[in-house]
């Protein structure tokens, strides 16, 4: 498994981790900057983790995909910092066997990332800037 | 004992790390949201607020040790 927090995503890292000849489907689910929210121009994203639970807590996600389903390799790598529109801000792949498997652990690793694991970003748009999901 | 804030909790209370004054006798998971709410009323209104302890999620009636490491998790927006 290639858990990580890091600066810069780079794709060709986590494709290259993913790849073995026992798997027969590679899935990578890449979320990017979007330029707009709610009608709203976005200008830039801020990601901020609280490094260690939020590794641990990709750790506990990763291991309930693996219980769930036959895994060859996993990563659930997650930037922080500024992102500009159209930058990669997570990845979450698996490799596996067959495809069916891993079409579903893929979005599986992302769902519950984006449930439980401790990072937050603030949008900014061209007039102000707030921090995602804070308010009901 | 001493709390880390992140995202919103951290611009509400306007600093990285608060320190909880043992005089308040904080024990639980629960008092010390309660605590918080009193101190910082904005934290109210925020969909969701849960504590982290040693970088897992603790439940309302769990005991806080001032060892351990504490977190304000409020609601999550990573992906």
């Amino acid at each position: 498994m290639l858990i990580r927090i890091v600066e810069h995503i780079d794709l060709n890292e986590a494709y290259a981790w993913l790849q073995s000849p026992d798997a027969g489907a590679v899935n990578l689910f890449i979320g990017t900057v979007r330029n707009h929210t709610k009608g709203k121009a976005v200008t830039r994203l801020d990601f901020e983790a609280y490094e260690a639970m939020a590794l641990q807590q990709m750790q506990h996600v990763a291991n309930a995909a693996k219980a769930k389903w036959p895994l060859v390799k996993l990563v659930i790598i997650h930037a922080t910092g500024a992102k500009q529109p159209g930058e990669p801000v997570v990845i979450t792949g698996v490799s596996s066997a067959h495809r069916d498997a891993s079409f579903e652990a893929c979005r599986f690793l992302i769902d519950e990332l984006k449930r439980t694991v401790p990072i937050w970003k603030k949008e900014f748009y061209e007039d102000n800037s707030m921090w995602v999901n804070a308010h009901p | 004992m001493e709390l880390l804030l992140f995202g919103i909790t951290r611009d509400i209370v306007g600093r990285h790390k608060l320190a909880v004054p043992a005089q308040e006798a904080i024990h639980t998971v629960a008092g010390l949201k309660a605590w918080l709410g009193k101190q910082y009323p904005a934290i109210q209104h925020l969909a969701s607020l849960a504590v982290a302890v040693d970088n897992e999620y603790a439940q309302d009636d769990d005991l806080l040790q001032p060892e351990s490491e504490i977190a304000l998790i409020p609601p999550v927006s990573g992906g």
